[in-house]
């Protein structure tokens, strides 16, 4: 058995247990219809076009407002129509003037279909909607900052299970010891990139159905560039997660072991939430390895983003994440045959225990 | 080719405590060897050292005359003494992955565990998760755990150790079994009664170094000073004055005795006939736990 197969077993172990996991499975769920609702309750919710009763003398504008693709109620006069919007059956009148019934606030569907408004030419316009301009960089650093926070901690949790139960010796006298990093790794990448493929074809569908299919092809960049920032982003947490639960014995001990990761994926997730609209803090953000997969897909996503400054990024990223790992298989293997108490980082690093 | 498995000068320190010197001794193939010593004297990390869970410091592992490589471990069956398994997945479910893990196929990994968990009696507990077992049964599991991948040496750490006393005798049948298959067996134990019953070769530690090697009658003769019991109708308390007599044990008419390499016994035994009528005289075969407190003081 070499090296690669016995990661494959390991890593379809992991994989086996955590979907029986009823936990997982909720937490998922959960996420699932999240994002069902996010993306189809606002259609349902907004009720169709606005209703105007129509009534006294107004001439054409009936036939302009349904023209206009409002739903337009003829009444007899123009008591009938303030009456009707006053009980709320309708969201506005038109009565002799013309003038605009409403309750409190105008209704500028029903004005803006009786005026002329000049023509309007935008000449530096918006590329992004406003509302995706807003939501998408909080959904990047969101799935980045939840994945990486749910697959990281099931890392440490499962190394630590091994120490715990002692099944580790059984374990580091079959297979490779890096082996065992690699597998656990592996299935939490695997995992990570399910779920995250599940939640965006549950929100691609739900955009389907509500008809706002132009979102896909605004969105689309990023996600090309979230995907590599992604694995990248979480080999380099999920060696940082890897000795977290190495250097313990107990579960108890891993929150307090994973100070470090936690901070190192909560300042960056912050940083890039507070600071995404400042171009030159961004811009730093794009390159740090800690904050690039959160920060680069984002200005992927508003087009101020150069393609080698991305591939630049990623170098960055990829050479970080290979030294955090080949240390953290170092530490790994120096801590896994420790147990009681907590292993100093510079005892593991120092003892070459297995000849695996 | 030759079955045997070789330490050969291991030393191993833990910081500044040197728990093993120059370890070095022969576990044969087809026979059960014992391996006896007190708390921390190194038979656990002896052990690890010899599955590769921990390196030496000094000396060499060998198997089959060649030293041994993470492949030839492969082979090797292991029941460590802080036994484990995963809580959360059934006997039957991670004794085939430790066999996978072992480089057996799927097919074989699945009928060789449920040949054993059969076997060690867990038949009927198989499916059930690891943690809802009692303690016997998941040392039941751990045990076929340790087999699963047909070993071709077997490294067994406590292995009796919470087990009721039919799971002893499944085990012993096991292993007698794979032993008899030509398998060098390996296996530590405090209780010397289950070692004497057992085992064919012994190795004795003591703080970290090998205090006695070989076959139980080699060491026998070796470390068992010649003894005899003698049983008379009055009391026996003239042998004290017997040359080349060391009376051990002192009860009315009934005496044990070491005797000297060059006295004689023909000649005690005359001397008790001419005291009155004699019951019993007959030598003592020292037993293991007699040899390891000889060989350990």
């Amino acid at each position: 058995m070499n090296t690669r197969q016995a990661t494959m077993l390991v890593a379809a172990r992991e994989i086996r247990v955590k979907l029986r996991d009823r936990t997982f499975l909720i937490s998922t769920l959960i996420f699932l219809l999240i994002a069902a609702g996010a993306t189809i309750l606002p259609g349902l919710l907004s009720g169709g076009p606005a209703s105007v009763a129509v009534g006294g003398d107004t001439g054409q504008a009936a036939a302009v407002l349904t023209e206009a693709g409002l739903d337009v109620r003829v009444v007899a006069d123009d008591a009938a129509a303030e009456q009707a919007v006053r009980a709320g059956e309708v969201d506005a009148a038109v009565i002799t003037g013309p003038t605009v019934l409403a309750l409190d606030t105008a209704p500028t569907e029903v004005v803006g279909a009786l005026s002329a408004a000049p023509p309007v030419v935008l000449l530096d316009p918006d590329a992004v909607d406003p509302f995706l301009a807003f939501a998408v960089p909080f959904v990047f650093a969101f799935v980045f900052f939840i994945t990486s926070q749910t697959f990281g901690l099931q890392i440490a949790q499962s190394i630590t299970e091994e120490k715990q139960t002692r099944i580790v010796e059984i374990l580091a006298a079959a297979v490779p010891i890096r082996a065992l990093l690699a597998g656990k790794v592996l299935a939490g990448c695997l995992l990570a990139l399910g779920q995250i493929v599940l939640i965006a074809l549950v929100t691609l569908a739900g955009l389907q159905f509500s008809g706002n299919t132009d979102v896909l092809t605004l969105v689309g960049p990023a996600i090309g560039w979230f995907v590599p920032f992604f694995l990248l982003g979480f080999l380099l947490l999920a060696a940082m997660w890897a000795v977290a639960g190495a250097v313990v014995s107990r579960q108890e001990d891993i929150a307090a072991s994973s100070t470090p990761v936690q901070l190192a994926l909560m300042l960056p997730f912050f940083a890039v939430v507070f600071f995404n609209d400042n171009v030159t803090v961004l811009r730093a953000l794009s390159y740090l390895p800690f904050s690039s997969p959160m920060a680069m897909p984002l200005r992927a996503f508003t087009g101020d983003m150069a393609l080698w400054e991305a591939l630049l990024s990623l170098v960055l990223l990829a050479v970080t994440a290979v030294a955090f790992v080949a240390a953290g298989a170092r530490i790994y293997q120096g801590s896994l045959l420790r147990t009681g108490g907590r292993v100093a980082l510079a005892t593991a690093w120092r003892s070459r225990e297995t000849t695996g | 080719m030759t079955s045997v498995l070789r330490l050969d000068g291991v030393d191993r320190s833990f910081g500044d405590r040197q728990v093993l010197r120059d370890v070095t001794f022969d576990v044969h193939g087809g026979r059960m060897t014992g391996f006896v010593g007190g708390n921390g004297a190194g038979k656990t990390t002896t052990m690890r050292i010899i599955l590769g869970v921990l390196a030496p410091d000094r000396g060499e592992v060998s198997w089959q005359g060649a030293p041994l490589t993470r492949d030839g471990r492969h082979r090797f069956g292991y029941l460590p003494e802080e036994r484990g398994l995963y809580p959360k997945m059934t006997a039957r479910e991670q004794v085939t992955y430790l066999g996978r893990l072992h480089g057996l196929d799927a097919a074989t990994a699945r009928r060789n565990t449920d040949e054993l968990l059969a076997r060690v009696g867990l038949d009927a507990r198989g499916d059930d998760l690891l943690e809802t077992l009692s303690l016997g049964n998941q040392q039941r599991a751990q045990v076929a755990a340790a087999l699963v991948h047909e070993p071709e040496v077997l490294v067994l750490d406590e292995p009796f150790s919470g087990l009721d006393p039919t799971a002893v005798d499944t085990l012993v049948s096991v292993l007698r079994e794979r032993a008899a298959a030509g398998v060098p067996v390996l296996f530590s134990s405090h209780q010397l009664d289950v070692v004497e019953r057992l085992c064919d070769d012994l190795v004795i530690i003591a703080d970290g170094a090998i205090r006695a090697a070989g076959s139980r009658e080699e060491l026998r003769a070796a470390y068992g000073q010649p003894r005899y019991t003698l049983v008379v109708d009055s009391d026996a308390g003239w042998l004290r004055d017997q040359p080349g007599v060391t009376l051990v044990d002192l009860d009315g008419p009934r005496a044990v005795f070491d005797l000297d390499a060059d006295a004689d016994d023909q000649q005690v035994l005359r001397a008790a006939l001419a005291r009155g009528p004699v019951r019993a005289f007959h030598p003592v075969t020292p037993t293991i736990a007699e040899i390891f407190r000889e060989v350990t003081q």
